[in-house]
């Protein structure tokens, strides 16, 4: 039996150790936010934060994340007040959506590292994440709109 | 993904809907729609002339509460176009709605009801703008007459404002929501008697300034997709299908998985004899209690797939034949004046052989859907672009009638065409009939790539005639893929009439002698509509071309793809086959090189073609109609001196008409950009022993954020002029970008690149090592 904190909430896992944190996530607590897209940590669509930091957690076992703060879009901020995602509806980032849980979790860490990121800081943190809509440039101008306003604030 | 193939399947579904009585459905709802459809003359263009043809009826698209809520009613499938914000604004500007109070509800797939509801061929908003726009109107009328009734005053007195209406004598008011009870109990006006608002009145078409309806949904992670659909006792489905298309099982052994802890069943799927259409591929079935456990388990079963017709396609050996089917005449599709006079009496004979493999859609969201059967009643949760192919299909796979299928339409990850068919709903619906329970079916990303339906692969081989002054005198285009047609029916060697309407038979420029043909080729593997369909290949093929002989005549680029379209005129091309022109009226849209044109020098102006360029640098110019919109783009490539290439910014010009929502066309070209740099750069599917060599995102390379254009400018022409039709958003951006893109390394390094994928390491090892 394991413990995990998950945006918050403890919760007992006794499935099979080597499940990703993904299936459990998605499938056991119904946090359905957090993406599958292709199982290979190829692609971000999964990303969540483990200690505030961006993991896949198509690749992570839920035993790496026992006794560890789990953080998935659902739990980023409590009404999408978060600096990153205010940021993503000022400038409808978004086309279909589907990766950009991902991506916010991406950007949200990498902001945590790095509030004011260079182009390159963004080519390096978010390359790991695709798009297929092909929302690139409106992520790239909507991660030094959410830095601008971190440093506001 | 062009509506003009859903001819291909209308075919089967009609006679389908015959077969089990779609009479019955015509009791499910009201009068109205009925006498309109009688007295509604069948209509062969836009969106009367689709499947089940197109409603207005206020009745079926909106709905007032009595707290003022406004509910429009979507019947298109949202996959990051914006149609749910779009088709809302629409209905909301008319009805007078104030914004913040309107929201959306997704319609299930029903025909008969709605009208037809495939979301594709870039028509959404092009042919429902005008419906939409009644049905607004119409609840607005209604809202008025309720008020005037409710008075006791002329209904020409009362006038809706904002979300209420108002008594122009008193100044009294009453809101939508304290009319909405009595307004729903009249009779729907007829639609000649509404009036409309003029374009100046607008308050939120054409503004761009609407935010997505589905914005915060997605950004908190509780947007719902086909994939998130979670139901009580639902079991959780993988499938290990023939990784050669008609392969068939053999036998296999599920023991191993059978004993794995959460596995419930393992089972096996029929093979739908080829062509497989829009049933399964069949295949082996592990079903669980998680996805990971199915998944796992589905590692452990040992199978032996018996070979089928296409074991030995071999991309290799394809392009071959390919080419060599391009080096004899072909069915002629399109013949103008005498080509091979022109070439003979040529001054200079230029040619060029073209290259376009096999691409994936690779949605970010892979098929997905949860069916739920019950006796001979089935529910199901998917993210398709096609709800009433949906019901059909699965309806056909479980042998039950048409109306006893529930579709319940999700958002799309992403659709490209791959989610126009509905296979993977089938194989949903037919686990759940099995195990008993509801059953999610999740296609891993190997799944979409192996088991996708592949974009054609295409050779394209052209031949020009220049004379003494350097102008093309005679114009010869040959096209070898295999048709989507292959997918629906046996025995197809050629592309079909709405393949060849697809930026070649319909080629814009004023060439005396222009013959355009097309040899036989057999398809080894399953092919669909992938987003701007088989203008991918036709584009790349013509405006590489034009590039390649404006520089055999030493002329400038842009001047001489002015020159070649030549001077202003409205016409619909004359073929042998039939042009389909997006299955629109060619009355309303003829082709019009004053517009094609047009984009062109605002795109060239706004890029400052002609400027002078840092060493390395390079820029490239491609245009093409599609989807009856006008689009021209111009990317800057950097190959620096690492071989590193690089695009510094990007420059595309779209005429789609007047624009309902110019935000979210922005977004579609912007996409359209990042999309077609990386199939140009990247997308390449090959086979080799009958099976695709790409599997996942490793092998199967999409662009990423560190490849994208830094800047893309969109630029819109004609976008307010509304006496002029709407024109498609979503496709017409794709197909200029390869051949630009090409174009531009061209100027940039002098290396024409005929066959794509581009690669970065060819250009590496072309020019660095």
């Amino acid at each position: 039996m394991l413990t995990l904190s998950i945006n918050g909430h403890e919760h007992q896992f006794d499935g099979p150790p080597d499940m990703p944190l993904l299936w459990y996530l998605r499938d056991t607590l119904g946090y359905t936010g957090t993406k599958f897209g292709c199982g290979m940590a190829l692609c971000g669509a999964c990303t969540v934060h483990l200690n505030g930091t961006a993991v896949r957690s198509c690749i992570t076992p839920v035993v790496a994340a026992a006794g560890k703060q789990v953080t998935t879009i659902e739990g980023l901020s409590p009404d999408g007040s978060h600096p990153v995602q205010r940021a993503w509806m000022t400038l409808n980032v978004a086309q279909c959506g589907y990766c950009q849980a991902g991506q916010i979790m991406q950007a949200a860490s990498l902001l945590k590292s790095k509030p004011q990121p260079s182009d390159a800081d963004i080519d390096a943190a978010m390359s790991g994440n695709i798009c297929r809509c092909g929302t690139y440039t409106r992520i790239r101008d909507a991660i030094k709109l959410a830095a601008g306003e971190g440093s506001a604030a | 993904m062009s509506q003009d193939n859903l001819r291909i399947c209308n075919e089967s579904r009609r006679s389908f809907l015959l077969g089990f009585g779609a009479g019955s459905l015509l009791l499910a709802f009201g009068l109205p729609t009925l006498a309109r459809a009688a007295e509604t003359p069948k209509k062969e263009y836009g969106g009367e002339g689709q499947e089940h043809g197109l409603r207005d009826d206020p009745h079926l698209f909106v709905e007032i509460a009595p707290d003022g809520t406004v509910t429009v009613v979507c019947i298109r499938s949202e996959m990051g176009q914006g149609v749910r914000t779009s088709v809302a604004l629409v209905v909301a500007d008319e009805l007078g709605a104030d914004w913040p109070r309107v929201k959306v509800r997704q319609a299930p797939g029903d025909e008969e009801k709605y009208g037809n509801q495939d979301t594709d061929g870039s028509r959404s908003l092009r042919q429902s703008f005008a419906a939409l726009r009644r049905a607004g109107a119409a609840a607005r009328t209604m809202l008025e007459q309720a008020a005037a009734a409710q008075w006791g005053v002329p209904a020409a007195q009362v006038k809706a404002s904002i979300h209420e209406v108002v008594d122009t004598k008193s100044g009294r008011k009453l809101g939508f929501g304290e009319l909405a009870g009595k307004a729903a109990a009249l009779p729907a006006p007829h639609p000649d008697t509404l009036t409309l608002k003029s374009p100046t009145e607008f308050r939120y078409i054409g503004k761009g300034k609407t935010p997505l309806i589905d914005g915060h949904d997605i950004v908190t992670g509780s947007a719902h997709y086909g994939i998130d659909t979670r139901l009580d006792g639902m079991l959780y489905a993988v499938i290990a299908r023939p990784p050669v298309y008609g392969d068939k099982l053999a036998s296999f052994d599920g023991s191993a998985a059978e004993k794995m802890p959460g596995v419930v069943k393992v089972l096996t799927l029929a093979a739908t004899p080829l062509p497989s259409g829009f049933q399964p591929l069949g295949g082996v079935a592990v079903v669980a209690n998680n996805s990971w456990v199915a998944i796992k388990a589905r590692e452990q079963l040992k199978i032996n797939w018996s070979s089928g017709p296409n074991t030995h396609y071999d991309s290799v050996a394809y392009r071959a034949q390919l080419e060599a089917a391009n080096r004899k005449p072909g069915e002629v599709a399109r013949n103008d004046g005498n080509v091979d006079q022109a070439l003979s009496a040529a001054t200079k004979r230029v040619s060029a052989d073209y290259y376009i493999p096999h691409l994936a859609h690779a949605s970010m969201e892979p098929p997905s859907a949860v069916a739920k059967v019950a006796g001979d009643r089935c529910e199901v949760w998917a993210c398709t672009q096609a709800p009433q192919a949906v019901r059909e299909e699965v309806a056909k796979g479980l042998g039950i009638p048409v109306t006893n299928v529930t579709v319940n339409v999700t958002l799309l990850g992403g659709g490209f065409g791959r989610k126009s068919k509905p296979d993977y709903v089938v194989e949903a619906a037919l686990l759940s009939r099995a195990t008993g329970k509801p059953v999610k079916v999740l296609w891993t990303r190997e799944d979409d790539i192996v088991n996708d339906y592949f974009h054609a692969v295409s050779a394209e081989h052209l031949e020009a005639a220049l004379d003494g002054s350097g102008k093309v005198a005679g114009w010869l285009h040959r096209t070898a893929a295999p048709s989507i047609q292959s997918t629906f029916m046996p025995g197809i060697k050629h592309e079909q009439p709405f393949e060849l309407s697809q930026g070649l038979i319909d080629l814009p420029f004023a060439i005396p002698n222009v013959r355009v043909e097309n040899p036989a080729v057999e398809a080894h593997t399953r092919i669909g509509w992938f987003r701007s369909v088989y203008n991918i290949p036709h584009a790349f093929g013509v405006q590489s071309f034009v590039a390649e002989l404006a520089h055999a005549a030493g002329r400038d680029h842009r001047d001489f793809l002015l020159e070649l379209i030549g001077p202003d005129r409205r016409y619909v091309p004359t073929s042998r086959v039939e042009f389909s022109n997006y299955s629109e009226d060619p009355a309303l849209y003829p082709i019009d090189t004053k517009r094609l044109k047009r984009v062109i020098e605002t795109v060239t102006a706004a890029a400052n073609w002609g400027r002078a360029l840092p060493k390395g640098h390079g820029l490239g110019l491609a245009a093409h109609y599609s989807f009856v919109s006008y689009t021209a783009a111009v990317i800057e490539v950097e190959a620096g001196p690492d071989g590193k290439l690089s695009i510094p910014r990007v420059h595309i010009a779209i005429d789609c008409g007047p624009q309902v929502n110019p935000e979210r066309v922005r977004s579609q070209l912007e996409g359209a950009v990042i999309m077609g740099i990386g199939l140009a750069l990247h997308g390449e599917i090959s086979f080799k022993n009958g099976r695709s060599e790409q599997s996942n995102f490793n092998d199967y390379l999409v662009l990423r954020m560190n490849e994208a254009p830094r800047e893309i400018h969109v630029h819109m022409v004609g976008a307010d002029d509304f006496s002029v039709p709407l024109s498609g958003v979503g496709e017409p951006g794709l197909p200029p970008i390869a051949p630009a893109l090409t174009n531009a390394i061209f100027a940039a390094t002098g290396e024409r690149i005929r066959t794509l994928p581009v690669r970065q390491q060819w250009v590496k090892a072309k020019h660095i090592a």
